[in-house]
């Protein structure tokens, strides 16, 4: 009750201290000598308001106190200590908060990380960012207070959704959040450049910071998002095309191309529009993300809790924001004309831009496949849902110049080149080809564009991984980080062409085989946790080589609320996963069984983490160098 | 003049944007219900809060008796009110009243019955929310008043003097 009281009220002292910032701000912009001293204090101020308000929550959740309802909705007293505190964030209310919480932290690095920036660009900085905050504060107070009483006070509260209880997810939000509201700083930042006319060389070294934490925490949080919907949501797969995927794809793909855009920005003043335009759109899509996720415009497998009311301030929160940064880019960006006339076909800012334009393309695929369902709704009420295969036909042709030019590119020179060791390449090239034709030969029914695919990112592989040799420590980061994408495109290309499903109903004591697999269901047995009943099937595969695998999937009835999951039981090998996972069947003494051998997964995260780590390199090197 | 076209053409783009959303949020199909008055019951498996039984609604609303159907919990301080509105209008033969019990524990739920009343014929147990959305509510207390397997009235919020004037006149 006490926590709730003053959580609430740090709050509105918060959104207090925002509009004080302003003000400020206002003040200072127009005698910009000195950054006045209680900005800073102010900033920290509501920063500290923040954490307060959020360890409030998270002292409510530990507590179990159901006098407040976000308590009441989504825990449980005999739920595990740790998912109590990770359903601080496993809900609507406390997601915002930690939102919030990192919106009030970046900005505060921000003007702590400045101090040799020009002071009229760290004021507007701080004043676009405010508006930001304070927005997100009147969402939070208005529509989704985390601190609402109940009375009468429940004994008990309702428990968090079973799938949400899980060490992957317990992560996963604050990562991504991370990596979402970091692109918030580049949009304050970049709109206080354009202002200012000051997106230059300098101004992109200085940015280019923030925009690869930004982007290294919302691949790591991809990356558990697409882990625990593999092993949670038992269909085995990694990545669903589903809406709530894509809307944290796009911010991705935007933030990758802005991040290669920020590269040629550095070496040469060009490409300040697409830098611009960019940043804007990262940080709208991350929010257009927050507006079709949470405003249940979408269907969705994961939907989550949604209000209308929410959806329409997000949208006009949304709009607005668009709307004034379409009128400074307008406004006050001025295209330099004299490098626009200097490209030679021929260059590494060529190659840049052209693959900028493919990821463009992916990106528009993405957004049209999420949004265009809503928009034949809303026009002739018609329902459809885009599914793999629309993605699959538009994406991957695509991906075979776009891999060539990625492996090619960083070869080139900035301004004018001519293609050196030629013989190399081609030869890496034919070797390519040739590997692949003797991997799809005997598998595949699609020869033709598998053969093209698979030779396209062995090529990348290949002279990726050559790099490593010839040049050492020169642009490590960016070979690290375009090795692990060959290697996460050869994973998931052979992960799709060899993996083996076998779908089958057993009972106790039955046996399943074919040439290749035995599957024996030898028993099941049961388990009483605190918070969870399970019963477990324990089998024994066998493969074509003989090799013996003992595996038990489980199915766990959660009492609070009362939900039936499905945990599957996942063997990783070096080479590849054997998953298996159980399904009742209503009325029946049978247990739907459904095992998958599948090849490379550890590789597709392991190759994520490698694309991130490269981005680290990136980030960490330029800091030595200073 | 070109140079001015291309912004006006982007925030024109933008508006059509915006108002497409905002019509999507209109009728956002998902949980945002309808009002739905002189329709069909829906068919849905429900589960019985005594005998923890599944059954079919139609099943419940079956004979040519009047129906309230009540969404209420425990923990909503509106239903209180309205409970000794239920526990007079059940002493009406034609009457019968099934509820829904509404995000709620078993324990507490009964705590409040043993407490102030059992008005319900039947009991719907819904415990994460999702029966009183295929009823079309918006949440609680909500009452639909139903004969012959159709929705006649929908009442939202608690019931006043009014509304339950305006049953007694319909079971009549």
């Amino acid at each position: 009750m006490l926590f709730s009281v003053i959580g609430n009220y740090s709050l509105f002292l918060g959104l207090f201290f925002g509009l004080v910032l302003i003000y400020l701000s206002v003040k200072n912009f127009k005698n910009p000598k000195l950054l006045d001293t209680k900005i800073l204090s102010f900033t920290f101020l509501q920063f500290f308001l923040v954490v307060i308000s959020f360890l409030c929550l998270v002292l409510s959740f530990v507590l179990s106190d159901f006098s407040n309802e976000t308590v009441f909705n989504n825990s449980h007293t005999t739920k595990p200590f740790f998912y109590k505190i990770a359903g601080t964030w496993g809900n609507h209310e406390g997601s915002l908060l930690l939102w919030l919480l990192v919106l009030t932290l970046f900005i505060l690095i921000f003007l702590i990380r400045t101090k040799n920036q020009p002071i009229k660009y760290r004021i507007l900085t701080l004043m676009f960012q405010q508006i930001i905050i304070i927005g997100f504060f009147i969402f939070l107070i208005k529509t989704s207070n985390p601190f609402n009483y109940i009375y009468p006070i429940p004994t008990e509260g309702l428990g968090l959704n079973p799938i949400l209880q899980d060490p992957a997810l317990a992560i996963h939000p604050p990562i991504l959040y991370l990596g979402y509201v970091g692109s918030s700083i580049i949009f304050s930042s970049v709109l206080a450049a354009t202002t200012l006319n000051i997106v230059s060389q300098k101004w992109a070294s200085h940015i280019k910071k923030w925009a690869l934490s930004s982007w290294i925490f919302l691949t790591l949080g991809i990356l558990l998002g697409s882990i625990w919907a593999y092993y949670e949501l038992g269909w085995g797969g990694f990545w669903f095309w589903d809406p709530v995927e894509n809307v944290s794809l796009m911010p991705w793909l935007a933030l990758t191309t802005l991040l290669h855009c920020i590269l040629v920005l550095e070496k040469k003043l060009i490409l300040t529009s697409w830098v611009i335009i960019l940043s804007i759109s990262t940080f709208a899509l991350s929010m257009s993300g927050t507006f079709l996720v949470r405003s249940g415009i979408l269907n969705s497998v994961h939907t989550f809790a949604n209000d209308p009311e929410r959806g329409l301030f997000i949208l006009i929160f949304l709009f607005s924001l668009i709307f004034l940064s379409l009128f400074i880019f307008f406004f006050f960006h001025k295209t330099n004309k004299n490098n626009l006339s200097s490209f030679f076909w021929l260059s590494k800012e060529t190659a840049i831009i052209v693959n900028n334009w493919f990821m463009m393309y992916f990106l528009s695929v993405v957004l049209i496949g999420t949004i265009y369902p809503i928009f034949l709704d809303v026009l002739s009420s018609q329902k459809i849902s885009v599914g793999p295969p629309f993605y699959h036909k538009l994406i991957i042709p695509f991906l075979v110049p776009f891999l060539l030019i990625m492996a090619i590119g960083p070869k080139l020179k900035w301004i004018k080149s001519n293609l050196d060791d030629k013989i190399y390449l081609i030869s890496l090239l034919i070797i390519s080809i040739f590997l692949s034709i003797l991997i799809v030969k005997n598998f595949s029914p699609n020869f033709l564009i598998n053969t093209i695919l698979i030779s396209s990112a062995l090529y990348l592989f290949f002279i990726t991984l050559r790099d490593f040799f010839i040049k050492g420590f020169k642009n490590l980061a960016q070979n690290i980080a375009h090795f692990g994408f060959s290697l996460l495109i050869l994973s998931i290309l052979f992960n799709s062409l060899f993996s083996n499903e076998i779908i089958t109903n057993l009972r106790v004591g039955e046996i399943f085989q074919n040439t290749k697999t035995k599957i024996v269901f030898k028993s099941i047995s049961q388990k009483k946790e605190k918070n969870y009943r399970s019963i477990i099937g324990n089998f024994i595969v066998q493969d074509s080589k003989g090799k013996i695998e003992n595996l038990s999937p489980e199915l766990r009835i959660y009492n609070q609320p009362n939900i039936a999951t499905s945990e599957a039981d996942i063997k990783t090998t070096l080479l590849s996963d054997k998953f298996i996972v159980i399904n009742m069947v209503q009325n029946q003494d049978f247990f739907n069984v459904r095992y998958q051998v599948k090849p490379f997964m550890l590789w597709i995260w392991l190759s994520v983490i490698l694309i991130s780590f490269g981005g680290l390199v990136s980030f960490v090197k330029k800091d030595y160098e200073k | 003049m070109k140079n001015k076209l291309l912004p006006f053409s982007i925030v024109l783009i933008f508006i059509t944007i915006f108002i497409i959303f905002y019509k999507g949020l209109q009728d956002t199909n998902l949980y945002t219900p309808e009002v739905k008055t002189n329709y069909e019951v829906p068919s849905v498996s429900v589960e019985l809060f005594d005998s923890g039984k599944i059954v079919n609604t139609l099943e419940i609303f079956n004979t040519d008796k009047f129906y309230l159907l009540n969404i209420w919990s425990s923990w909503c301080v509106p239903c209180r009110q309205e409970h000794l509105i239920l526990m007079d209008l059940i002493k009406n033969d034609n009457l019968k009243i099934i509820g829904i019990n509404y995000k709620d524990t078993k324990k507490n739920a009964k705590k409040f019955l043993e407490e102030l009343g059992n008005p319900y014929d039947k009991i719907i147990f819904d415990n994460d929310g999702t029966n009183a959305i295929e009823w079309g509510a918006y949440g609680v207390p909500e009452s639909f008043l139903i004969n012959k397997n159709k929705i006649i009235k929908k009442y939202i919020g608690p019931f006043s003097k009014e509304s339950m004037e305006e049953i007694k006149l319909f079971i009549k």
